[in-house]
């Protein structure tokens, strides 16, 4: 406890001497740090992986890399992948469609995108994050990027994730397919999943296709969690043709469909949420001059989301909220490599068309039901441009990106636009905004160290709730939420830090951001307004605070006792707190994880320990209470069989061991989590 | 040459007459049936003529505030008179006494000199043993004519109070009719009402310079309200009380009300407190 009391001290004089950083100040930084690199004596040849990126890649398809070992829970959720990076907590309403956070920063300030590909949920209660409309079965890799290193894929200011859909892309694998299957024993969840795959050097098609149902889980202590429920399938296929060899079509779609699916911790289940994904690209080797990997792609997506309170007993009043979004898309890049050069040109663009109602039955039949426009057929039109160059100093390494977009947002609908300017009856039909984004990241080695630095700055748009929501009720601090148009763009700067000192068996690093966002946007009680929502406290409207200042920081560690044996331990630190020095809400406590896994050939075992302290800062205007500490333990074995050619993969698991009953601060409602569950999966992969 | 001169004044003349008598014509305008649109609510055969009501979207007479427009045919030619002279007194006949409601005069439109137009405010329906007529006297051609016909006043379809009368604590009886809005929207609607007090069984003169303060609520709601609303206040040129009424979604508001004087005694209505849902004196909506 000491340890936790005196980081939190640090971070505090931290956060309190650092308030009077002007972006200007750090824009400057980053360009006076290539004179200042360029004095530094070289100590050590460059190394043969440019490590700049302090992205985290988590891998998710095992099958193609055969390295089954690196899964701990091979056929999970796409939201448990998630959960296992290191800067990523999962907001969990129920047991589906976990909700990530990066950096402690919801979905309106992160960039999420599939292959690049932007797609926005259609619930106006984030009910469907978009890593809800993919599955394990569709990807290769989740590339997580902190801060303005995501603003490769659209404007952020906490991160990026973007997951890599999984494809043939033109090897020598001819015919290969697999079978998998899996069971867990707390919420009765089976899994089926199958693919089959054809790779030539002229031609690829991947096709898969999973299903997942699941009961209601158990907390510990045997507490069955109502509603918790989900029933969904996702089919996918995606392929790829040489028309020259140095040129390739490529076209993708995926399906994705969730019913039934239950939200304990909200007023309303969903009775329906689906995704179309499609895209077309057309990649080609080289483009003119020195331009090379010319790679471009078309795309649109369609999201309906449908939610339902008919199953629920005593509703104060029954509503259909269903709501839509529609996405169109394209980007082209192509990378430019020069002597010391390595630059990235990026050009895209998105229509989305966000639309969502909510009619509401009165208990008296007589009455006509009431209808609004929670988002009023927002159109939203971005613009953008980005580029990136790495350049080699001899012996360090600076990356500097921009990216400079321009975005309207239009409000279509008549009826939409009438009901806002109730709140704001100057409110114009359209607004324009400029974003801007600018970062750069300096990496140096001295062997064994390693030291990575990085200053940025970058604003965002308000989302469609922040900007055009009405009445949307946020169940975790019981309040009707509503949008304000005039909202100014909310402003990012950012330094960070991360140094590591690696031998052969011992890897430690050290890292810390800290992002002081200005025109933060938050909701603020109007004690004006009457609520909408029957039971709520009170409504909010999205303002932009002054500033906000966050702070992560974390040790991570990784010892190899044996060739086959390896430790690692986690520690991190997080504090947020606003211009008054209140607390942001969803804010991490000091949380620690500690595993040990055995790889053996084909044998592997793996203890997993993850824990966090008290939660002790806390805002309960925002509905938070102090959270208790937990720790929850699990341990996984895995066997890979082989027959002739083909080979099977067992993992066998308990997670929970202890039944802990316990909720982290990012559960809503502090829904617990779940309790003791034992999970078996099989994988079958035919060659 | 002379029977041209004369000819050329008598031509003048007669264009310098005929282009500006279109305001004291008595010969009716021949255009388009300036009535098409409207829906005709009765048409009352008497004296060799017909007396014709219509309304601009109501099917009948109903309770609170109706436009009505009237024309009279001559039943002989089937031409209507040009700015007949007409007035008209809306009786109820109770039980135990008759009385009549609030009404302008008819007054002849700018648009059609044929058409007189004004407004009855029907406090009540009838029912089977009460009910309403409107005796007419006009005056066409010099002569003056009358006649009385019983209609039918029925309550709004959906119900809704768009009409309250009701003694203020100053002991006075007032007749308060919603005008607008006719078409709600989820918007900032226009809302625009009559006051008018009871002088006797059969005066309702209009009540200038009070107010009426109002509060939106929706009691399926939670009693849910909307912002960004304005009072009532008297407009001397539109002769009504003139506000802003937010609607916040589609269904059931009751426009909770107040009426307050010129020095601000509140005469009829109350705050709307947790404790206390609803003002007694309210007009209700449903779209």
């Amino acid at each position: 406890m000491k340890i936790i009391r005196c980081a939190h001290k640090v971070c505090t004089i931290l956060m309190a001497t650092s308030k009077p950083i002007s972006w200007r100040v750090l824009l400057l930084g980053i360009f006076l740090f290539p004179i200042y690199i360029g004095a530094q004596e070289l100590i050590l040849q460059r190394d043969s992986i440019i490590t700049i990126n302090l992205d985290e890649v988590i891998l998710i398809s095992a099958r193609k890399a055969l390295d089954y070992h690196r899964q701990p829970k091979p056929l999970s959720t796409l939201d448990e992948y998630l959960e296992s990076s290191k800067k990523v907590d999962m907001v969990k309403r129920g047991a589906y469609a976990w909700e990530p956070t990066l950096n402690n920063m919801f979905s309106e300030r992160l960039s999420v995108t599939i292959d690049g590909m932007r797609i926005f949920g259609a619930c106006t209660d984030k009910m469907d994050p978009i890593t809800s409309y993919v599955d394990v079965s569709n990807l290769s890799k989740a590339h997580i990027a902190s801060g303005q290193q995501g603003a490769e894929h659209g404007t952020t200011i906490g991160g990026a994730i973007d997951l890599e859909l999984d494809r043939g892309n033109f090897k020598e694998t001819g015919f290969y397919g697999g079978l998998e299957t899996g069971f867990e024993s707390n919420n009765q969840m089976s899994i089926v999943g199958a693919e089959l795959n054809y790779s030539d050097s002229n031609f690829y098609v991947d096709t898969d296709i999973i299903y997942r149902k699941a009961e209601n889980y158990f907390a510990g202590g045997d507490e069955e969690v109502q509603f918790s429920q989900f029933e969904k399938y996702n089919v996918s296929a995606n392929g790829g043709y040489k028309i020259a060899e140095d040129r390739a079509l490529t076209a993708s779609i995926i399906f994705d469909e969730a019913r039934d699916v239950g939200y304990p911790a909200l007023t309303m289940d969903v009775s329906l949420a689906r995704a179309i994904i499609a895209s077309v690209g057309f990649e080609q080797d080289d483009l003119w001059g020195s331009l090379r990997d010319w790679k471009s792609k078309l795309y649109f997506n369609k999201v309906t989301h449908v939610m339902d309170d008919t199953k629920r007993p005593d509703v104060p009043i029954h509503m259909d909220m269903p709501g839509w979004s529609d996405t169109y898309g394209f980007f082209s890049q192509a990378f430019l490599r020069l002597k010391k050069h390595q630059f990235l040109f990026k050009v895209d663009g998105y229509y989305n068309k966000s639309l969502a109602e909510m009619t509401m039955y009165p208990n008296d039949p007589n009455e006509l039901p009431m209808f609004m426009l929670t988002w009023p057929d927002v159109r939203t039109t971005n613009a953008g441009v980005y580029v990136e160059d790495e350049l080699n100093l001899n012996g360090s390494f600076l990356k500097i990106a921009t990216r400079m977009a321009v975005q309207n947002q239009n409000v279509a609908d008549e009826f939409g636009l009438n009901s806002l300017r109730i709140f704001y009856p100057e409110m114009e039909k359209s607004k324009t905004r400029f974003l801007k984004s600018i970062s750069g990241q300096w990496h140096k080695m001295w062997m064994p160290w390693h030291f990575n630095a990085g200053l940025s700055y970058g604003d965002r748009a308000p989302s469609v709730t922040e900007g055009y929501g009405f009445y949307l009720f946020n169940s975790f601090d019981n309040h009707d939420y509503i949008g304000d148009p005039g909202l100014v763009n909310e402003k990012s700067m950012e330094a960070n830090a991360k140094i590591s000192w690696e031998k052969s068996k011992f890897k430690l690093t050290a890292e810390a951001n800290y992002f002081h966002i200005k025109d933060y946007i938050i909701g603020e009680v109007d004690p004006s307004l009457s609520v909408m929502t029957i039971g709520a406290d009170g409504v909010k409207i999205y303002k932009n605070l002054e500033y906000a200042n966050l702070f992560n920081t974390s040790l991570d560690m990784e010892y190899a006792v044996l060739p086959e044996l390896k430790w690692t331990g986690l520690i991190s630190y997080h504090r947020g707190t606003d211009n008054n020095q209140e607390n942001i809400p969803f804010i991490s406590p000091f949380s620690y994880r500690s595993g040990l896994q055995y790889n053996g050939r084909s044998f592997s075992a793996g203890l997993r320990i993850t824990g966090a302290a008290k939660q002790v800062n806390y805002n309960p205007d925002f509905g938070e209470d102090l959270t208790q500490a937990y720790t929850v333990c699990s341990l996984t074995f895995g066997k890979t069989f082989n027959f002739n050619n083909d080979s099977m993969y067992a993992k066998f698991g308990v997670e929970n061991i202890f039944d802990e009953n316990y909720s982290t601060y990012t559960d809503w409602k502090n829904i617990p989590r779940m309790g003791r569950n034992f999970f078996l999966t099989l994988s079958y992969s035919i060659n | 040459m002379k029977t041209i001169k004369s000819f050329i004044v008598t031509f003048i003349v007669a264009l310098v007459l005929g282009s500006c008598t279109s305001d004291g014509d008595d010969t009716p305008k021949m255009d388009e049936n300036p009535m098409a649109e409207f829906n005709l609510l009765a048409s009352i055969a008497a004296n060799g003529h017909s007396l014709e009501l219509y309304s601009e979207g109501n099917n009948g007479f109903t309770t609170g505030y109706n436009e009505i427009f009237v024309r009279i045919k001559n039943n002989a030619d089937e031409s209507y008179f040009a700015n007949p002279q007409i007035t008209w007194l809306p009786v109820m006949h109770m039980s135990s006494m008759n009385h009549s409601c609030p009404k302008s005069d008819l007054a002849v439109t700018e648009e059609h000199n044929t058409v007189a137009k004004g407004y009855i405010i029907f406090q009540m329906p009838g029912n089977a043993d009460e009910f309403w007529d409107i005796t007419f006297t006009y005056t066409v051609e010099g002569q003056e004519y009358s006649l009385t016909e019983t209609i039918d006043v029925a309550a709004p379809s959906d119900g809704k109070q768009k009409v309250t009368s009701f003694m203020g604590s100053d002991d006075i009886r007032y007749v308060l009719a919603m005008v607008e809005p006719t078409d709600p929207q989820v918007a900032i609607n226009d809302i625009r009402a009559m006051l008018f007090k009871m002088e006797n069984m059969m005066s309702f003169p209009i009540v200038e310079n009070y107010s009426v303060t109002l509060d939106p609520r929706m009691p399926s709601m939670g009693n849910h309200s909307s912002p960004n609303n304005v009072d009532l206040t008297y407009d001397s040129n539109a002769k009504s009380y003139n506000g802003k009424l937010s609607l916040t979604m589609t269904g059931y508001w009751k426009l909770n009300l107040k009426l307050l004087n010129d020095t601000g005694v509140v005469l009829k209505g109350e705050d709307v407190t947790v404790e206390n849902e609803a003002s007694s004196l309210y007009f209700e909506l449903e779209f």
